[in-house]
């Protein structure tokens, strides 16, 4: 994807932006202070979480979830309370660094 | 349609919007624009939603999405919708196109009012979105016409003088049901099924729809971020927010809890901006507040032929 355009002299006329949905480019991974863990092996594929994600961060490929995109989670931590296994567990992020 | 075959739909909404963590507003929006496979046009009144997808020089918005004021996304909405219908006569586009609207309860209950009014009164084929989150949030939690009795915001500040907002929520759901128009739901993005099926009957519909949807916020409500669907739910179980809808003027009940309805402090009690009420000196306005719940949800029954 192009790169969302600074400088007044680049943009676009009425300040349009061309790119649909270029606010991928912009990471609010960091926000997170805890981070959701996925169990896939206890994972039924129920999809209330991919539908449920705020952040459009529970990507799905081929009618299933795959791993949370950690670029733009913000750690809300929906997924892990809508889940009926409990397959999801809110880990502090600090256990990752 | 089940989940698993909705997922191959595009996602209209892009990651990187600056939303609060776990607010409601996208969920809604995401679920909205996941019923139709058809291409959508989409504005917003200006307020979260709006301000915090589409900060400069991004968007979140993966389809045409048009910029306006706060007062007037259904106005902006019909014209579109009319250039379209003009478009189309002349044979200058021939897709099958849908066109929505969403705005936040100051933006629809309030200053919206008459933009959404006359939108609905000349008949357009749109769609019209409330994510009712009960208070102006983007500007910092200012009373709306849509806030609860009793609810702490920045404008009516709790103390010794005060108990908090002293005016009952506006029946906005039943204000766009006096316009006649084909179809009026009332949903919530915890009960995604019944939210999928309404926007899906919304889109279907030729002439204007309008889905009351109940949108909780992390901080305006005051709850941890993970319990957003939580206290969606408890709005319906409580019959704070029934859920229903109005097809060609027959007001059908979608959801009863009967026996199982909770009584109002189970929702209340779960938000800082109720905390006061659960004082000693409140007790008769938690009273109040717990008749007028009951006294609507009766009259609603009553309407759509419930016992
Ligand atoms: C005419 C006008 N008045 C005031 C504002 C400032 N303003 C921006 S967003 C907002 C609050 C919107 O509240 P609501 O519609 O409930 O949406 P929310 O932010 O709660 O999602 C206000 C007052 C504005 N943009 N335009
Ligand atoms: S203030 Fe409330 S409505 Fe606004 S982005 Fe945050 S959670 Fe959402
Ligand atoms: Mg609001």
């Amino acid at each position: 994807m192009k790169k969302a355009k600074e400088g007044w002299k680049e943009l676009e006329d009425g300040g349009r932006i061309i790119v649909a949905g270029n606010s991928v480019l912009y990471k609010t991974g960091d926000w997170r202070t805890n981070r959701p863990v996925w169990d896939e092996s206890k994972c039924t594929q129920c999809m209330i979480c991919w539908l449920t994600c705020p952040d459009s961060s529970i990507p799905a490929k081929d009618k299933k979830r795959i791993e949370t995109d950690f670029d733009h989670c913000k750690g809300c931590g929906i997924c892990a309370e809508v889940c009926p296994v409990k397959c999801i567990k809110m880990k502090p992020e600090t256990d990752f660094q | 349609m089940n989940l698993k075959d909705l997922s191959i739909r595009e996602d209209r909404l892009a990651p990187g919007h600056r939303l609060c963590p776990g607010c409601a507003a996208s969920i809604i929006a995401r679920i909205v624009m996941l019923a139709t496979d058809k291409p959508i046009v989409a504005t917003c009144a200006t307020g979260c939603l709006e301000v915090s997808t589409t900060i400069y020089p991004y968007t979140a918005w993966k389809v045409p999405w048009m910029h306006n004021a706060f007062e007037n996304s259904a106005a902006t909405l019909s014209g579109i919708e009319t250039a379209y219908q003009v478009m189309k006569k002349k044979g200058k586009i021939q897709k099958d196109i849908k066109f929505v609207a969403f705005g936040g309860d100051g933006g629809t209950y309030d200053i919206g009012l008459q933009s959404l009014s006359g939108t609905l009164e000349r008949g357009h084929d749109i769609v019209y979105i409330c994510y009712d989150n009960e208070a102006y949030m983007n500007t910092g939690v200012q009373r709306s016409s849509s806030t609860p009795y009793g609810t702490d915001t920045k404008t009516t500040p709790t103390g010794k003088a005060s108990f908090g907002k002293d005016q009952f929520k506006k029946d906005l759901t039943a204000v766009v049901a006096g316009h006649h128009i084909p179809y009026v739901a009332q949903a919530s993005p915890h009960n995604y099924n019944d939210l999928l099926r309404k926007a899906e009957k919304a889109f279907a519909t030729k002439g204007p729809a309008f889905i009351n949807v109940i949108s909780p916020c992390v901080p305006g409500w005051g709850y941890p971020s993970e319990k957003t669907l939580t206290m969606a739910k408890l709005a319906v179980e409580t019959c704070f927010w029934p859920l229903y809808h109005i097809e060609d003027d027959v007001w059908i009940l979608d959801y009863d809890p009967k026996d199982k309805k909770l009584p109002i402090t189970e929702w209340l009690k779960t938000q800082a901006r109720f905390r006061h009420l659960f004082k000693p000196e409140n007790a008769d306005v938690i009273k109040r507040i717990q008749e007028h719940v009951d006294k609507d949800w009766d009259k609603l029954k009553k309407q759509c032929g419930v016992k």
